[in-house]
């Protein structure tokens, strides 16, 4: 290992031929970057349980059930929306429904969604803030997949 | 600013027309401003910058991230990335990255024919065996779930790809993950009338 933990790296659990060393800035970053979208000073209208919520949903549409927990241990009252499969509260309908099209099927999103969540009344602030949510999140699962499959190619 | 919105891949850069409305610098914070790198001599900042930093603290990271990723001078080679970056694009349907990485994959290599592969077959291009490898993994990761396998992950081996570009090829196919669920959620690729000025 090169001795960095981060959410990426812990998950992966790859062996580091100097590699991971190599890139350490970029992992580091990494991690400043889900700090940035799980837990900013600045929430707008999204608490840090919900983001975690949402983050452990992600996970979970990207098949990465370890990771799905991580955040869900942070989740609050809000955890039961780490699994998709269960009903989700009315006054979070929107913002589920939109979060959920834009993790899994980004390509089919079109301005009525977004028109959508403004319509609900959510500012254009918290708009941008729900995609750098789910953005980062698509970006962390596929690092942390990639790098599970190549931990897998070397064992 | 009025015009057609692209729903087809092209090498032409289009316009991008946000669907929020951006901070206006006018406005900004100093944090607002210390994120998009404006100066006294350079105020010149793009809508797409403008609509990021309504969350500023994500935006301070993301462009040196970005950068790491995408321009490290060791590993993977710069089109490789591009290439990572462009199959994400295809799968997520962003007219906007893939005109941009596909423009900067061509200048590159000095050659079109694997980005007019990409645009002519998208998922299904017929490309070179290395290119064929580092795309068809591209391609399976930025699938929701990911679906790359250990077949697609051994191709790259057996292309010749070390541990270190492979890490590259990750996470510049990830990183677009990313860009695209921001630059395709939050505003469309148009192309400007031809009498409207720009």
């Amino acid at each position: 290992m090169s001795g960095l933990s981060t959410t990426v790296l812990d998950a992966a659990n790859l062996a580091d031929d100097g590699a991971i060393a190599e890139r350490a800035e970029i992992f580091t970053m990494t991690q400043t970057a889900e700090d940035a979208v799980l837990r900013p000073d600045d929430t707008g209208a999204w608490s840090h349980e919900l983001r975690h919520a949402l983050a452990a949903r992600i996970a979970a549409q990207n098949g990465l059930p370890d990771l799905q927990a991580r955040y869900r241990g942070e989740a609050g009252n809000l955890a039961a929306l780490a699994d998709p499969a269960e009903p989700v509260p009315g006054d979070l309908e929107q913002v589920v429904i939109f979060m959920d099209a834009v993790a899994v099927t980004p390509r089919d999103v079109t301005e009525d969604d977004v028109a959508r969540l403004q319509q609900a009344g959510v500012s254009d602030a918290d708009i941008v803030r729900l995609c750098e949510l789910n953005a980062c999140m698509a970006y962390q699962c596929r690092v942390v997949a990639g790098l599970q499959l190549l931990a897998g190619d070397m064992a | 600013m009025t015009g057609t919105v692209l729903h087809r891949f092209t090498r032409k850069v289009p316009h991008w027309r946000p669907r929020v409305t951006p901070v206006r610098l006018e406005d900004a914070t100093p944090e607002q401003l210390a994120a998009l790198q404006v100066t006294p001599s350079n105020t010149k900042v793009s809508d797409y910058v403008l609509v990021l930093a309504h969350d500023v603290e994500t935006l301070a990271v993301r462009s040196p991230l970005f950068n790491a990723i995408m321009y490290g001078k060791t590993g993977l080679s710069r089109a490789e990335r591009e290439l990572g970056a462009i199959a994400a694009s295809v799968v997520n349907r962003c007219i906007y990255c893939a005109a941009v990485h596909a423009d900067r994959h061509a200048q590159l290599t000095n050659d079109t024919t694997v980005t007019d592969a990409i645009f002519l077959s998208g998922e299904k291009a017929d490309l070179e065996p290395r290119d064929r490898a580092i795309f068809d993994f591209a391609v399976a990761l930025s699938a929701t779930p990911p679906k790359a396998t250990p077949d697609q992950m051994q191709a790259l081996r057996d292309a010749g790809l070390t541990q270190g570009e492979i890490i590259d090829l990750i996470l510049s196919n990830a990183l677009f993950g990313w860009a695209n669920r921001l630059m395709h959620i939050l505003g469309d690729p148009i192309r400007p009338d031809t009498t409207t000025p720009t």
